[in-house]
């Protein structure tokens, strides 16, 4: 019964100790990687097969690259995770969301994008991967512009 | 010192919307300025995890997120909090509306 | 032959303005969307509740024409003519005047950092963005019947357009005619009502180009910056007339800001 309760104790203490840094983890090898190919790697999704069943929302044209605004909603059955990549950027993995019991797998966030390029997003689901992408414009190009 | 976050969550269509702001500058590697970025967010409903997500550079500065949750109810908790490459960290509550 | 390619060529490329202009609208409108302006309203209101200078005084006994700590439709109504001060004032010559009198703060002290940058606003662009926010669906009404009111009128539309400066340039030559534009940007004619009232009415704002918060004073010196001209006095009687000018011509117009520009 001691026993017990002092391992129970120390688990406690152990437990509270733990630094939140500990706690959350941050894929350094994927975020670091400088090609849209590494970045998929990284997180362990070399070679996501084509979905037609993961929605982006975004518009075709960005006045600023500063803020590009994206939604993304999966609509593939037990979607556990959404990655978004921009194809062009230095460090193309954008962000990762891991979706648990009581999350749906949709998200909207604004990011940063170099230039016009293709935004990939990877969602997972029972362990494979799959993917859709779509073009962002971010120069203003065109007619006597 | 952390700058303010802001947090709505209300019912629609049968889910939570959760939306929520934070202060932060979101430096590049690119900028010149020194390398400072939120790499952790994570919502919580009713204290338990439901989006743990790792974040770069490449999201804008003064981020906002919107997230939906299955289901909920008035007065559900929401907690979404953030931890940047510095060890910074901030949080914020709300009740479903 | 030649001839029709070209118009076909037109053709497209207006075609291509139409798109482009719809995705351009869709672009504003995700980015107004959880625009930061709100992370900005919240540090307004903690400035406007704290204690400072050397009266140790909160600005929440300041009156911006509703009475002292009004804020509902406080911003819609102005600028107006205050009589304690025997002038008419815009929200940042207010909010300087309460500076002064409800904190006691040396004016010197007050301005000397009026406009802030993308790692702080300044004190006077978070103050604006918690007042104006309180005006929210209110009608823009600024004082127009007291003399003062009109004098400023009158001056603020003499300004908008006297030309000056090394390029010879006024605010309507870039203001003051349809079509004209600065890249994508449909530069609007502001002394015409309809063009006007969309502006104040979205003034100030969250620029995302530079992520800085900028008030109407910021605007005005900018143009004048753009115009070659000496840099404006802050809270000038010049620049207070222009503002009314511009809000008294855009009237009427419900006030949806603070905005959210490109």
């Amino acid at each position: 019964m001691n026993r017990l309760r002092r391992t129970l104790l120390g688990a406690l203490l152990a437990w509270l100790a733990k630094p939140l840094a500990a706690a959350a983890a941050w894929n350094e090898n994927a975020f670091g990687a400088k090609t849209p190919q590494d970045a998929l790697k990284g997180i362990g999704a070399a070679n996501p097969a084509p979905s037609k069943d993961i929605a982006i929302d975004a518009p075709q044209i960005a006045e600023n690259g500063a803020v590009v605004p994206i939604e993304i909603a999966s609509n593939i059955p037990g979607t556990t995770s959404i990655a978004v990549v921009l194809e062009k950027n230095p460090f193309p993995l954008a962000a990762k969301f891991d979706f648990k019991d009581g999350a749906l797998p949709y998200v909207k966030l604004n990011v940063k994008m170099a230039e016009t390029a293709d935004v990939r997003v990877v969602a997972a689901a029972g362990g494979r991967y799959y993917s859709a992408a779509r073009e962002i414009k971010v120069t203003i190009g065109g007619c006597g512009g | 010192m952390a700058g303010p976050m802001k947090i709505r969550a209300t019912l629609a269509g049968g889910n939570t919307e959760v939306r929520v702001l934070m202060t932060h500058p979101m430096t590049t590697a690119q900028s010149g300025q020194p390398l400072h970025f939120i790499q952790n967010v994570s919502v919580k409903l009713n204290g338990k995890a439901v989006i743990e997500a790792e974040v770069s550079q490449a999201v804008s500065r003064n981020p906002v997120f919107s997230f939906r949750l299955k289901g909920g109810a008035k007065g559900d908790q929401i907690e979404v909090a953030w931890l940047d490459n510095k060890g910074e960290s901030n949080k914020i509550e709300t009740s479903v509306a | 032959m030649r001839g029709s390619v070209l118009v076909f060529l037109l053709m497209a490329c207006a075609a291509f303005a139409q798109d482009t202009k719809k995705e351009i609208q869709k672009y504003q409108q995700m980015i107004a969307d959880g625009s930061p302006v709100e992370l900005y309203e919240l540090e307004g209101e903690t400035l406007w509740k704290k204690p400072q200078g050397p009266k140790n005084a909160s600005l929440e006994k300041c009156d911006l024409g509703a009475g002292p700590g009004v804020l509902n439709g406080a911003y819609a109504r102005l600028p107006r003519y205050f009589k304690d001060a025997d002038r008419v004032m815009d929200l940042e010559a207010r909010l300087l005047y309460c500076m002064e009198t409800v904190q006691g703060r040396p004016r010197k002290e007050a301005t000397q950092r009026v406009f802030g940058n993308d790692d702080r606003a300044s004190e006077m662009e978070y103050l604006s963005a918690y007042i104006a926010g309180a005006s929210r669906g209110v009608r823009m009404a600024p004082g127009t019947s007291h003399p003062k009111e009109k004098e400023a009128f009158a001056l603020g539309e003499k300004l908008f357009f006297h030309r000056a400066g090394p390029w010879d340039f006024s605010c309507a030559s870039c203001h003051g005619a349809d079509g004209k534009r600065i890249r994508m940007q449909d530069l609007p004619v502001l002394y015409k009502p309809a063009a006007a009232g969309p502006v104040v009415a979205t003034w100030p704002a969250y620029r995302v180009s530079n992520s800085q918060f900028k008030t109407m004073q910021w605007r005005l010196n900018d143009c004048y910056r753009q115009m070659r001209m000496p840099e404006p006095i802050f809270a000038s009687d010049a620049t207070i007339a222009l503002n009314l000018f511009l809000t008294a011509t855009g009237a009427g117009e419900p006030y949806r800001g603070p905005g959210t520009k490109r």
